[in-house]
């Protein structure tokens, strides 16, 4: 790993100032998915931000008709929430599969967004609850945030400061997992809610997460296993790795979008 | 370079490191404590768990500077003295280890879920484990070792 200037902000306008002092400054929350990219060189700043002592980025708020989840709140801390638990039950399930239990003590809400691992568990969660990325200037619809392969809407120095989900009426998230990373193989987030019936799909495309409009059209007429179970997806930009090939990557994510369905009760 | 200070095993301990100094690279090579292991560096095998503030993490995947004012607690600061930790004791009455390169991180994390759950069942000990491996195939008397010891703590770290 090359060597970096380290900064410890107090605050936000710290560490935008932090940010904007050098050019190939990035920021670091829980570092899960930073700090392995950095040992391989995959990333090189010359400087990390930490956004661990910035205050009021590690809370969740019940906000009745919707919960806020704050950037900087650990995957454990996501699955361990009564509010998230009582509110969004498939969200706190989500974040209990990701990794194993010393990388959810670590690992943040915020970088896994900000990141954007096309096989990473939350932005399905982000896509299918139809949430909202809030950052440092504006908001953010998640449909228009993940833009690619480890590519968002984010401006160079621009800063997650929470993610908003709407409560849905029901949703439920099913994930075939590498069996050694967890990373998500095909992992599928099905929600009905305010925003209709939405699917969207993780861990399958080298363009990251992406919805499933044929499946949503389906289920908006008829909320049913069966109702999936026929669709097919196309393995066209599916990966291929040594987990699964295209082909079999598409099969996945059928049969993980009728398990998310089957799971929704 | 930056200077780092926390509380290791209730000592407090200050250091000169760089950026990219690993917490791992920081408790073995400055502090000279080394039963925490490096197995695989890229935050799979656990080898490496150490309690930052209360909670296991990977010390691989854990910069030093973020651990800067944190309490630390290794393999090394569980026992008193002759007297093993009841996890250590428990891993040593169920043959818990065979090469034992793994066990320090085993024992960090079994302490974790003791911690959150204080008679884990069999499934739940497995599921906890997924990010400690054993490539001695030694997992059986682990999980044994992992339930006697959490019972032993009583509730209590």
């Amino acid at each position: 790993m090359q060597d970096f200037n380290y900064h410890a902000p107090k605050s936000m306008d710290e560490a935008l100032a932090a940010l904007r002092g050098a050019e190939g400054a990035k920021l670091i929350a829980g570092g899960h998915s930073l700090l392995p990219v950095m040992k391989l060189n995959l990333a090189m700043p010359t400087d990390l931000v930490s956004l661990a002592g910035v205050p009021g980025l590690a809370e969740i708020a019940d906000d009745g008709d919707s919960v806020t989840v704050g950037a900087m709140c650990t995957h454990a801390q996501v699955a361990a929430s009564g509010v998230v638990q009582g509110r969004i039950p498939a969200l706190a399930a989500m974040a209990e599969g990701i990794g194993d239990a010393q990388v959810r003590n670590a690992g943040t809400i915020g970088g896994s967004v900000a990141h954007n691992d096309p096989a990473a568990d939350y932005p399905a969660a982000c896509v299918a609850l139809a949430a909202t990325i809030v950052t440092d200037r504006r908001e953010i619809a998640a449909d228009d945030f993940f833009q690619g392969l480890f590519a968002t809407a984010l401006a160079e120095d621009e800063v997650i400061t929470a993610v908003r989900f709407p409560a849905p009426d029901r949703a439920a998230y099913a994930k075939f997992a590498n069996p050694a990373s967890k990373y998500a193989v095909a992992g599928v987030m099905v929600a009905a809610g305010a925003d209709g019936v939405r699917v969207a799909v993780t861990g399958a495309s080298g363009d990251g997460v992406f919805r499933v409009a044929e499946m949503e059209a389906v289920l908006a007429g008829s909320f049913s296993a069966e109702a999936v179970a026929g669709i097919a997806v196309s393995s066209d930009g599916m990966l291929s790795d040594g987990a699964a090939g295209a082909e079999y990557r598409a099969h996945l994510v059928a049969v993980m979008a009728k398990r998310a369905v089957e799971a929704c009760g | 370079m930056p200077t780092v200070t926390m509380t290791v095993n209730g000592t407090q301990r200050t250091g000169t490191v760089e950026g990219r100094t690993l917490l791992a690279e920081f408790l073995r090579e400055h502090l000279g404590l080394t039963g925490t292991h490096v197995g695989c560096d890229t935050s799979q095998c656990g080898a490496c768990v150490v309690h930052v503030d209360g909670s296991s993490v990977k010390s691989c995947t854990c910069l030093a500077v973020q651990a800067d004012g944190a309490e630390i607690t290794t393999i090394e600061g569980l026992a008193n003295g002759a007297d093993l930790h009841p996890m250590q004791e428990a891993f040593r009455d169920h043959h818990g280890l065979q090469c034992g390169f793994c066990t320090p991180g085993m024992v960090m994390s079994a302490i974790d879920l003791a911690n959150r759950s204080p008679d884990p069942s069999e499934h739940e000990v497995r599921e906890w484990l997924e990010g400690n491996l054993c490539r001695c195939t030694g997992y059986h008397n682990i999980v044994k070792a992992v339930q006697a010891g959490a019972r032993a703590m009583g509730g209590g770290s």
